[in-house]
């Protein structure tokens, strides 16, 4: 797998970092990953910035043992679609769920991760993925 | 006088026994978990290094203190296996809890000792009023080289300090703090070399207990106080017998010393561990009483710290998890899962 450019990495820091996303306040839909403009509202709309709770619920999962390069050594691990007490649904990774002991609607936490490295001299890639309640 | 604003400790969910590791290297596993008072101690997961066990603790500090992380005006990291050997884990932390830019950041190294050392940076930082709130962090992801006998040991973890100036906002106040230091080449890691070398017996007498004990009595010395005025004692912890030897030859009564006393439990977590074992004794403490902390670094020194708890502690306290909630959450891991968590293989 290529590796990311380090400007796009660290772009996405503050949604990776603090999962920062974004709202919309004339009709409160909030968005992650962030979004410059509101779908719905369109020009009526107005985003900001927000940093989320961390919190959420499992909204379906699948338990990885064919894994991409550079998660050879986490299988098998849990990689869920997160519904965020915010509203958006995101794909993450559960932490401490070895033997994939996960179920849909289980209360989850934001926690901050290894997410990979490129090799041994390239740069190691942090970000979110979520852990039981 | 600075203080304690908001407190936090992390510890990873994997154990290893020392009877796993003493199966694989032929040596007597009973005589080893007694010889060094260790039960188990903690393992890192795979997608765990120092930084994000420092992002973990540094949240629940933050949690606790309930204070806007744009205020934070420094955040200094110890440990001795930085992600990194060039750029640095404060940056990271800071990103992290959403202290970026306007901040001074660094990392620190002093064996076990760099994390108590961000604590003194940040209590002079805030007493000359540069900053308003200092973040102090000691974290590791100690290695030991394969059958030597810190594998026993070494383990991970780490705590963070919110230190201010404010009493009302203080769950503990800083009374005094005293070092010493001098040149001991008890244990040392070269540049490249993946594990450490220690000086085996050397590491104990000229070592640990010179400096321990020196600081402690220092720090007595220095603010005319005794054993008795202390309610709690947390010493660096390499094992789980060489803080109770160090408060036997003080005079000091070993039921002290319990709470803050977790090697038996998570292992030697380095530059966490006496933190960790802060963060315990603060997370049980009742208001009013005086904390005792003296870590231990090698190369090699010691900082003593006289610690008084004050009554927002009691409130502020229940805001994050407490240290006693992550050690009772624990998956054990046989030799091999070891070695692949630790990637002790070249081939990894």
């Amino acid at each position: 797998m290529p590796a990311e450019s380090l400007a796009i990495t660290w772009r996405r820091m503050p949604e990776r970092y603090r999962m920062e996303g974004t709202c919309c306040s004339t009709c409160s839909t909030c968005y992650f990953p962030p979004r410059k403009i509101c779908p719905k509202c369109r020009r009526k709309g107005k985003i900001e910035s927000r940093r989320y709770s961390g919190h959420g619920k499992v909204y379906s999962f699948t338990c990885v043992t064919a894994p991409p390069e550079g998660f050879e050594l986490e299988v098998p691990y849990v990689l869920a679609i997160v519904q965020l007490e915010e509203g958006p649904k995101i794909t993450a990774q559960i932490v401490e769920s070895h033997d994939c002991d996960v179920e849909i609607g289980d209360s989850v936490e934001m926690v901050f991760r290894k997410i990979k490295e490129d090799g041994e001299e390239g740069l190691i890639h942090y970000g979110f993925k979520f852990r039981k309640v | 006088m600075a203080g304690i604003v908001g407190y936090g400790a992390y510890v990873p969910i994997f154990r290893i026994k020392p009877e796993e590791i003493a199966r694989v290297w032929g040596e007597e596993g009973e005589r080893i978990r007694k010889g060094l008072g260790i039960e188990e101690k903690t393992v890192p997961g795979i997608d765990e290094d120092s930084a994000t066990l420092a992002a973990e603790a540094a949240k629940i500090a933050i949690l606790r203190a309930g204070i806007d992380p744009q205020t934070i005006g420094a955040v200094y990291v110890g440990s001795e296996s930085h992600p990194y050997a060039v750029k640095p884990t404060a940056t990271i932390i800071a990103e992290v809890i959403g202290a970026t830019p306007a901040l001074t950041a660094a990392d620190l190294e002093f064996a076990c000792k760099a994390g108590t050392a961000a604590i003194q940076i940040c209590m002079g930082m805030v007493d000359s009023g540069m900053i308003r709130y200092g973040l102090a962090i000691g974290t590791d992801t100690a290695q030991g080289r394969p059958g030597d006998a810190l594998e026993y040991t070494a383990a991970a973890g780490a705590a963070a300090f919110l230190i201010g100036r404010d009493k009302k906002e203080m769950v503990a106040i800083i009374e005094d703090t005293y070092s010493y230091t001098t040149d001991t080449p008890d244990f040392w890691r070269r540049q490249h070399a993946e594990f450490p070398t220690h000086g085996g017996r050397f590491t104990g007498a000229p070592a640990y207990f010179k400096h321990v004990m020196s600081a402690t009595q220092g720090l007595f010395e220095k603010t005319n106080t005794r054993a008795s005025d202390y309610d709690y004692f947390v010493f660096h912890q390499p094992n789980g017998k060489f803080p109770i030897e160090a408060a036997k030859k003080m005079g000091i009564p070993v039921e002290k010393l319990k709470d803050g006393l977790l090697a038996p439990v998570i292992g030697n977590t380095y530059s966490a561990a006496s933190p960790i074992g802060l963060c315990n004794v603060l997370d049980i403490a009742k208001p009013g009483e005086r904390i005792l902390v003296t870590s231990f670094g090698s190369g090699a020194g010691s900082d003593s710290f006289s610690i008084l708890t004050t009554d927002a502690l009691l409130q502020k306290r229940e805001l994050g998890r407490k240290v006693s909630e992550f050690i009772a959450k624990k998956r054990y891991l046989d030799y091999g899962l070891y070695v692949k968590h630790r990637r002790k293989l070249k081939s990894f």
